[in-house]
């Protein structure tokens, strides 16, 4: 399998139907509908190589990073079909475990086998260690009343159109099924912290500290905040291979996933190219009617989409002379505020955790070091006041093991979602570069009090900082999500009130990334939702 | 009570999860943990080693080696070259099939078959008027399978053998670990793969070297569980499971014609006599009553039957073995789906069935039964041309 792909940088054509400005998943998610659908479509990459943040690179010789982006879920199982990826490579290897060792010297390791993890809990609290398959249960079904909002762009609440009734009852479906219990614990999802949502179950903090930060990943809230209760949910609506399955890796790392889906566009016509900096969407009398090459280039287009996030799609392509200001004013009180950062290693035999040593089936899965609730809020305690945690929770997973071709023989690559590491440290973010390494030291340090041996494994290290994010791969202050996912910017509010199903407020310009419903993560969703929103305009 | 294969006390080590299965008469692991999903992505991504030594193996010995084995096969092993090696069927005289299996040429009067089930006394039978000798080696040989992406490096690795100039279905002698054996370029999981083929005094010796020298490609011992996903995968049938052997059929109804499942590419028909020639003949004129089809569910309505009960779709946790009934769009039945698979890197519900040939046509949409919480409903399921997973590796 080719992992390196090969692009153009100069357009066959002036002028497309369709120009899609970014080449992350969901430009290229799009651009593959619409071509599928018989339009000539072009993707426009600043960077050499598509997948924006789902994205995997040689950064060292021999060693393929999955650089930012690191795990999948939720990425939509009928995309996967109707763009046939499996065909052009996509492969998803299902997560095996959730290891997460403690400082102590134990441990706690959540696997497939239902009776291996009710022991595993067991050492901590005979009753977590029961009560956790209800929780699953009770998740699950949940889970299920919640996929109809992921899948159907969200309803204007305030709209009286019969079009948008019959919307919001379609994505209320699976809600109206749900019993009364089932309600309240919706709704105390919605409302509560991770950490609080968690207590009324657990009391173990070794269970409950690696299943709250699944609701604090890419916010600047901690696990105590109210509202981060939600996300634990998403935990139970990944569908790998038909059934319900947590969490994957993209064989050949996230870039793995893009690169499928930039196969399957080329494979409907799409064309895509690369090194190609669009500076702005031109607009005349209100209307996109191409964009506009930092290169001096301009390409003419029936629709424009930006796969970009809010800011960067409101205040650079458009342009604020463009815009009323009350959507102005929305749009900069959308939170980005960005809170982690990314380390990736290359190193030349696997950790040797002290709390599970040698080479066992508990590192085919995530390591969480979130050793307890009080740990994670102490990490989020530094990062209030500008500062990166000092002993941050850590996401580790190791891709080598499923995919040896990432890494030479024998060798392995270890990539660590950091967090916290807000991107306004009180040096100031463009003073990130100086703290860099010392960050970097931070994770590193931190991991060497789990695996005493690391700092002797590693050959290469790569750290991203949110500056980082925001520099090279555009995500403003280096929000994962192109937007935090907190409740008042999601469904109809995502990005802005009035503008959200993938509109803008210049006729002919469309977004269809992360900073629009149903948000961030590898799902696709966005860029489907957004082409089929297209395709029907066209054929209006 | 099965017993050990020569790998067994390496095998019985590594399979924690103490699940075994009896595969002819042998303790044969199913799946080293609890759940096959890391030796299937082994199998797929890096390298699998798998103990196929149930596999019944016979040498054939002789001057008369060649023509006897072109009167036993379907195919003319007069034309099999030195060094190379081929799939096969094997029927009685009525044309219906005995079993599948390779037939490798070692020598210009040397070969070895292999077998599903124990052949010595047909062949013993056969070979009267040849000057053979027929040697059942089925206990003198131990045979691993190398399968996955990775096996040629690792091959390269651990074996004196030009790895690299071995052809798909070649096979040549080697020495790993300086224990002398045969590798063959073979395998029964639609990938770059390898069989290995050792005495058994030795055979533990060239396990650990295998696995020693896989360890850097990530290699995991690979239970038969993930075998038969990937199989399925590759469009492999099996004897027992897709087709039963004439020898053991009750009935006549059960057997079937190389034709019917699908080997129909390995008869060579117009040559010199050889079993079951005449009835092939006839049937080659007047058409098979069945054929072998791979079958691809509908997804998305699979996916509204589940949901029809308010479940997410639900399938088997590897291959299913067990048949299921298929018809066509009126629910008439036209035959049955003997295995399936959900394959994990086509993101497809796969089946293998036996139809009237009428239906067999790819592109036809039947009918395949599925059960949800105990009702017995039907989704659509399309003919599709197998193999359905064929990597160019496979080959290379």
């Amino acid at each position: 399998m080719t992992r390196v792909m090969k692009f153009d940088t100069k357009p066959d054509h002036s002028r497309y139907d369709a120009v899609v400005v970014g080449g992350g998943h969901n430009g290229l998610t799009c651009a593959a509908y619409l071509a599928k659908a018989g339009k000539s479509v072009l993707v426009l990459e600043k960077r050499p190589v598509v997948g924006g943040s789902a994205v995997s690179e040689e950064v060292f010789p021999g060693f393929t990073f999955t650089v930012c982006s690191y795990v999948v879920s939720l990425f939509r199982p009928h995309i996967v079909r109707d763009l046939e990826l499996p065909r052009h490579g996509l492969e998803i290897i299902p997560l095996e475990a959730s290891f997460s060792p403690l400082p102590d010297g134990d441990s706690l390791c959540r696997w497939g086998d239902a009776h291996r993890t009710r022991r595993e809990i067991a050492r901590f609290s005979a009753k977590d260690a029961e009560v956790y398959p209800e929780f699953s249960l009770a998740m699950s079904q949940l889970a299920r009343f919640t996929k109809s909002i992921i899948d159907n762009p969200a309803p204007n609440p305030a709209s009286l159109n019969p079009g948008e009734l019959v919307q919001a009852l379609r994505a209320s479906q699976g809600l109206r099924e749900a019993n009364a219990d089932q309600r309240f614990t919706y709704l105390k999802l919605l409302t509560m912290s991770a950490a609080d949502f968690l207590d009324e179950w657990f009391e173990s903090d070794v269970l409950k500290a690696p299943m709250s930060v699944s609701g604090i990943i890419g916010t600047f809230l901690g696990v105590r905040s109210p509202g981060t209760a939600y996300v634990l949910l998403h935990h139970y609506m990944g569908e790998i291979d038909g059934a319900m399955r947590a969490w994957g890796f993209a064989r050949g790392g996230t870039g793995g996933i893009s690169n499928a889906i930039a196969r399957s566009a080329q494979s409907y016509g799409a064309e895509i190219i690369t090194e190609a900096a669009v500076s702005n969407v031109i607009i005349k009398n209100g209307k996109a009617v191409g964009v506009a090459l930092e290169n001096g280039d301009e390409i003419q287009a029936g629709t424009v989409i930006s796969g970009l996030d809010p800011r960067r799609t409101y205040l650079g392509l458009i342009g604020e002379e463009h815009l009323e200001s009350d959507v102005t004013a929305q749009l900069g009180h959308y939170k980005f505020r960005g809170s982690s950062g990314k380390v990736n290693l290359a190193v030349d035999r696997l950790p040797d955790f002290a709390s599970r040593p040698g080479d066992g089936p508990h590192l085919y899965g995530d390591v969480a070091i979130a050793p307890s609730i009080q740990y994670l809020e102490k990490a989020y305690d530094q990062a209030k006041y500008g500062n990166f945690s000092e002993r941050p929770y850590i996401n580790m997973v190791i891709p080598t093991l499923v995919d040896p071709t990432m890494a030479p023989p024998g060798k392995h690559v270890i990539s660590c979602f950091v967090q916290y590491a807000p991107y306004d440290i009180k040096e100031g973010a463009p003073n990130w570069p100086q703290r860099r390494e010392a960050f970097g030291d931070a994770v590193v340090d931190t991991l060497e009090e789990y695996v005493p041996t690391i700092k002797d494994t590693i050959l290469h290290r790569q750290v991203l900082t949110p500056w980082d994010l925001e520099q090279e791969f555009g995500l403003t202050e280096g929000n994962i999500f192109h937007g935090e996912l907190s409740l008042e910017q999601l469904l109809y509010l995502r990005p802005a009130a009035g503008w959200a199903k993938y509109k803008t407020p210049i006729r002919n310009l469309w977004m269809c990334a992360a900073g629009t419903h149903p948000g961030g993560g590898i799902m696709g969703a966005s860029g489907e939702m957004a082409a089929k929103a297209i395709l029907r305009k066209y054929a209006a | 009570m099965p017993i050990g294969t020569p790998f067994h006390r390496r095998t019985s080590e590594l399979c924690t999860s103490l699940f075994f299965t009896d595969w002819a008469g042998y303790h044969t692991v199913s799946s080293y943990d609890t759940c096959h999903e890391r030796e299937y992505y082994a199998l797929r991504n890096a390298a699998g080693l798998i103990d196929v030594s149930p596999l019944f193996k016979y040498e054939v010995y002789g001057k008369d080696a060649a023509s006897f084995l072109s009167r036993v096969m379907v195919r003319d092993i007069s034309k099999l070259e030195i060094g190379r090696c081929t799939y096969l069927c094997w029927c009685d005289d009525d044309g219906k099939v005995l079993d599948d299996g390779t037939v490798s040429r070692l020598d210009d009067t040397y070969f070895r078959v292999t077998a599903a089930e124990p052949t010595f006394s047909w062949l013993m039978r056969q070979s009267r008027r040849f000057d053979v000798t027929i040697e059942d080696s089925s206990d003198r040989f131990g045979a691993l399978s190398l399968q996955g992406p990775k096996s040629r490096e690792i091959l390269k690795g651990v074996s004196d053998a030009d790895v690299d100039k071995l052809r798909y279905f070649g096979l040549t002698k080697a020495k790993v670990d300086g224990v002398e054996l045969v590798i063959s370029r073979t395998g029964f999981t639609g990938d770059l793969g390898y069989e290995v083929w050792v005495e058994r005094e030795q055979a533990l010796q060239v396990y650990d070297a295998i696995m020693a020298g896989g360890r850097d490609y990530r290699i995991q011992p690979v239970g038969l569980d993930a075998m038969d996903v990937t199989r399925i995968e590759a469009g492999y049938i099996m004897n027992g499971v897709d087709y039963y052997s004439a020898t053991t059929c009750l009935i006549e109804s059960r057997k079937s014609t190389p034709f019917e499942i699908g080997l129909g590419w390995t008869v060579d028909l117009d040559r010199n006599p050889f079993i079951g020639q005449d009835a092939l003949k006839a049937e080659k004129a007047n058409g098979s009553a069945w054929a072998t089809v791979g079958l691809v569910y509908d997804w998305p309505a699979f996916e509204r039957l589940f949901d029809e009960f308010g479940l997410p779709p639900q399938l088997p946790g590897g291959a299913r073995r067990t048949p299921v009934p298929v018809y066509d769009r009126k629910g008439k039945q036209v035959g049955q789906s003997t295995s399936g698979a959900w394959s994990p890197i086509l993101k497809d519900n796969l089946a293998l069935a036996t139809v009237k040939s009428a239906y067999a046509e790819p592109g036809t949409v039947l009918q395949i039964e599925v059960t949800v919480e105990y009702e017995r409903r039907q989704v659509p399921a399309i003919i599709t041309k197998t193999p359905f997973f064929n990597p160019p590796r496979k080959r290379a």
